[in-house]
């Protein structure tokens, strides 16, 4: 058991740094494909050159970028199957598709329509290469959408019923996917984070510019472009969030009680604006939760619940159960405690060993009736893998403060988009030395909210890579620790290379700026 | 139709891809005759242009065909890719360090070097088609695996499918047919390469370069092509009783399947006489250029012929050597009927992708690279 352990957390560890490297890539990509797009489109309509130029230029870094996350995407591609077999039978026949339609619909866009981006420009008409572009950043975004709807679809598992005969979970509602709304919470909510991005990384490296005296009109003619997507994206990225939190809280209530630190649940729930944990706070013990915070009133509760004194439940009252909830189907419960999940899980489980002993024995009855108990208690399927209570509760430390890293920084965006655009249209920007840092300084900042982001959606579900169908020690492929422990080191060698040879090289193409040879 | 219907359908979507794959990897082969094509920088500038321009279809390529096994076949996906760790890994790893070469390499601030990237292009181009075609191998040789659903009702050891070695996929390149293939896959790779390269780009030094590789690389290639199709027809395969789904050995079972296939033994035969014209015609005509088209539809038709020899005809396309009531085949490891319905919708946008793929390809490919593009100061890797 100690061996499986170690396995899941070694597997863990190695598609987290894949995922955590890809997620510095693709921001940017989908943030400046867009603001590559509206450059170009402003060309087109004036043709003036010099807009030509900046296009160009942009367009290169965004090769540089793009490159390296293709890199890393393949990799979380084949991880699937090589470090998480079990899943990749288990709930294949679901979280294949999105991957396969992934493929089919975004990434031939964009491999077809990318070489034209940046060889064409001698070789098509005018129009079929701004066409080109846009539909290159088109790409990107579709192929956002279907990964992110599978990966909604392991937060909130819809569309889907188990079929014991072949021990794993089919697909019986395509839509139910794919309109899902986590589904749609998530894909705009990553998404505009891209032009967040996108924007802050223009911002930021034209007004290194301005600070430099140098190459006057691209600075202040991208950092309007950058900063109005950046802006448009940051109110997107609030709005969504908000819906995302909601979401959170209706569909994975362990995860909503570490993001906030929430150990007693109650009525009129505060929000912790600012808080630091106190690191002897246990589930069960009865220590303050906080060293120190600043709460707002009944806050927490009218974005979980929508409404003021709406009950939002902690980390023990999910583990005791007993309050008043909604199952997968929206009906009205009492929730059940964990140790009567895992009791339930186990049922499930048994029922389906039942089943394939019935099934043997070509024992009709005693399939029939194993079935039953299996419907019964599928809800809680993946909590019959579960040995203790604390196995289901996430890091929240870990969760707490990135949850609030991204809240206060993503607040942070919205007003320094829209002061960048002020002292742009005031002519006032080139001027003001002070705040052409706080864009450059701001380009870090970008990272750390995005990556603050992932680490909240995934570390937050855990033990679940199927939210209460199947837990990630369930879910491994049967494979020796010293395997997994060396392809980390490897990923991990290779992918720190690649990074410090991309900001190497974006370093120096901007230092170059537009320059001729 | 029915759950079979679009079982056999999937399979052929996924040997098209396959088929295709095989073809892209001209960018493989041609990356692996980089440093004995290209004399100097402009040379060599042409060729990394040439191919870099491509690239990425291969590479969507391969995600693709992944993906596309993941919908379709997860059995597969999730009994190889586990089990095969190393193999698959090792492939993963050489096309990784591909993805960034052709953006990196000529770009200022680059610390690695360019020799570096050139290196990591080699290595891809001859590691990548000699693994993938491995892995393909596999198809017909049989890999070390056990599937048991069962062990999902047991918490502490739930997986249910395990290889049987410790090797998890190295010890496929322990077999000669593998490696056949393996090697075949390259010598393909080259010899497209270079036949690309005769179509791509207009320099005569390069021509004659590349035909002089089309000749030596054709011949090695037609070589342990031959051989790995006489070691496949003449070795004993695998059957599944459709009515049973019990699997037994078969005698000559490939053979067998082409006799009982005969619009596949067909399809198989004009593929290679496709080849063998492209080969011919480069070799021996002074300017001709369009080899890689005859060719390149001609391995899509045999790739696609052998994939349907490992797949159809009630045979089990990925043998289980370790227990062959293990064995995969197209009926036993497929999606549920409403995933595979579902994909077929999607999937009739292929015809689409493939219309667009083949309008910008020809746009930017009317005027071949030339030695003055590469001296412009435009964009270029």
């Amino acid at each position: 058991m100690n061996d499986l352990f170690t396995l899941v957390d070694w597997s863990r560890a190695q598609f987290a740094l894949t995922a955590i490297y890809h997620w510095l890539f693709v921001p940017l990509t989908l943030g400046l494909g867009v603001i590559v797009g509206i450059m170009e489109t402003i060309y087109y309509r004036t043709g003036d050159e010099r807009w030509k130029t900046i296009t160009k230029y942009w367009m290169t870094l965004f090769g540089v970028n793009f490159a390296i996350g293709v890199a890393t995407g393949i990799i979380l591609e084949f991880q699937f199957g090589t470090n998480w077999s079990n899943y990749s039978w288990f709930v294949g026949d679901i979280f294949g598709a999105p991957l396969a339609i992934e493929g089919i619909m975004a990434f031939f866009m964009e491999a077809t329509f990318i070489a034209v981006m940046f060889f064409g420009w001698n070789k098509v008409s005018k129009r079929f290469h701004l066409a080109s572009t846009w539909l290159t950043a088109i790409g990107a975004s579709i192929s956002a959408l279907w990964i992110l709807v599978a990966n909604s679809w392991m937060q909130y598992p819809v569309g889907m019923k188990f079929d014991p005969e072949t021990a794993r979970n089919v697909m019986d509602d395509f839509w139910a996917l794919v309109l899902s709304p986590v589904a749609i919470n998530k894909f705009f909510h990553s998404v505009s984070a891209g032009w967040v991005l996108g924007g802050i990384f223009v911002v930021g490296v034209s007004s290194w510019y301005l600070l430099k005296n140098r190459e006057n009109f691209l600075a202040k003619q991208s950092i309007r472009v950058g900063a109005w997507v950046g802006l448009v994206g940051a109110l997107v990225v609030a709005y969504t969030g908000d819906g995302s939190a909601y979401e959170v809280a209706d569909k994975q209530p362990m995860k909503l009680a570490a993001m906030e630190g929430v150990y007693h649940g109650k009525k009129g729930q505060e929000l912790i604006a600012f808080g630091i944990l106190n690191p002897a706070k246990e589930f069960n013990n009865n220590e303050k939760e906080f060293l120190f915070d600043i709460p707002i009133p009944k806050l927490l509760s009218i974005l979980a619940t929508r409404e003021v004194d709406g009950f939002v439940p902690g980390i023990n009252d999910i583990i005791d159960g007993g309050y008043p909830d909604k199952n997968l189907k929206g009906e009205e419960i009492i929730a059940l405690s964990a140790q009567e999940k895992m009791e339930r899980g186990r049922l499930a489980i048994a029922a389906l060993a039942d089943f394939n002993t019935a099934r043997q024995n070509n024992d009709t009855t005693a399939m029939n009736e194993a079935r039953a108990r299996l419907e019964a208690n599928y809800e809680y399927f993946g909590y019959g893998y579960v040995d203790s209570v604390e196995q289901l509760i996430p890091h929240v430390p870990f969760v707490f403060y990135s949850f609030h890293i991204m809240i206060i920084l993503g607040g942070y965006f919205i007003l320094f988009f829209i002061l960048v655009l002020v002292l742009s249209y005031k002519e006032k920007l080139p001027n003001l030395k002070w705040m052409l840092w706080v864009a450059i300084l701001t380009i870090p900042l970008g990272y750390v909210c995005l990556e603050a982001g992932w680490i909240v959606a995934e570390m937050g579900r855990q033990p679940w890579v199927i939210q209460d169908i199947m837990p990630t020690f369930a879910a491994i492929s049967k494979i020796e620790v010293a395997s997994v422990q060396t392809t980390f080191w490897l990923f991990a060698a290779l992918f720190t290379i690649l990074l410090i040879a991309e900001v190497g090289i974006m370093l120096k193409q901007i230092k170059k700026g537009t320059e001729k040879k | 139709m029915n759950e079979i219907f679009y079982q056999h359908y999937w399979w052929f979507l996924i040997s098209l891809l396959g088929a295709i794959l095989v073809f892209l990897l001209f960018v493989q082969g041609g990356q692996s005759l980089l440093a004995t094509m290209g004399k100097n920088e402009i040379e060599k500038s042409m060729m990394v242009n040439s191919l870099g321009r491509k690239w990425e279809f291969t590479f969507t390529t391969l995600v693709v065909f992944g993906g596309a096994f993941f919908a379709s076949f997860p059995l597969f996906y999730s009994t190889s890719f586990g089990g095969a760790y190393w193999l698959w890994m090792a492939i993963l790893f050489s096309f990784i360090i591909q993805a960034v070469s052709y953006e990196y390499r000529s770009k200022r601030g680059n610390f690695l070097g360019k020799n570096t990237y050139d290196t990591f292009l080699l290595i891809n181009g001859i590691v990548g088609p000699v693994l993938l075609g491995v892995a393909v191998g596999t198809f017909f040789t049989g890999a070390d695996f056990v599937v048991e659903k069962g062990n999902l009702t047991t918490p502490g050891s739930p997986v249910i499918s395990s290889w049987t070695n410790g090797w998890h996929g190295l010890e496929a390149l322990l077999d000669v047919r593998n490696l056949l293939l393996g090697v075949t896959v390259l010598f393909l790779a080259r010899t497209q390469g270079a036949l690309y390269f005769m179509n791509n780009i207009k320099d005569d030094t390069l021509f004659e370069r590349s035909r002089k590789q089309v000749l030596v690389n054709g011949i090695v290639f037609v070589l342990f092509f031959l051989s790995f199709v006489t070691a496949t027809l003449l070795a004993t395969g695998y059957e599944t009783n459709p009515l049973t789904g019990e699997v037994f050995p078969r005698a000559y079972k490939y053979f067998h399947n082409l006799i009982e296939m005969p619009w596949v033994a067909f399809m198989f035969l004009v593929g290679v006489v496709l080849v063998l014209y492209a080969l011919i015609r480069s070799v021996f005509g002074q300017h001709y250029t369009r080899g890689i088209w005859f060719s390149g539809i001609g391995t899509v038709l045999v790739v696609l012929s052998l994939f349907f020899i490992a797949g159809y005809n009630n045979t089990p396309y990925y043998p289980s050597v370790a227990d062959m009531q293990s064995s995969l085949t197209i009926y036993n490891s497929s999606s549920s009927l409403f995933t595979l319905e579902t994909m077929s919708v999607v999937s009739l946008l292929i015809p689409f992708v493939l219309a667009y793929i083949f309008y910008v390809w020809r746009a930017m490919d009317k005027k071949p690279i030339t030695a003055t593009e590469m001296k412009s100061n435009e964009h270029k890797y």
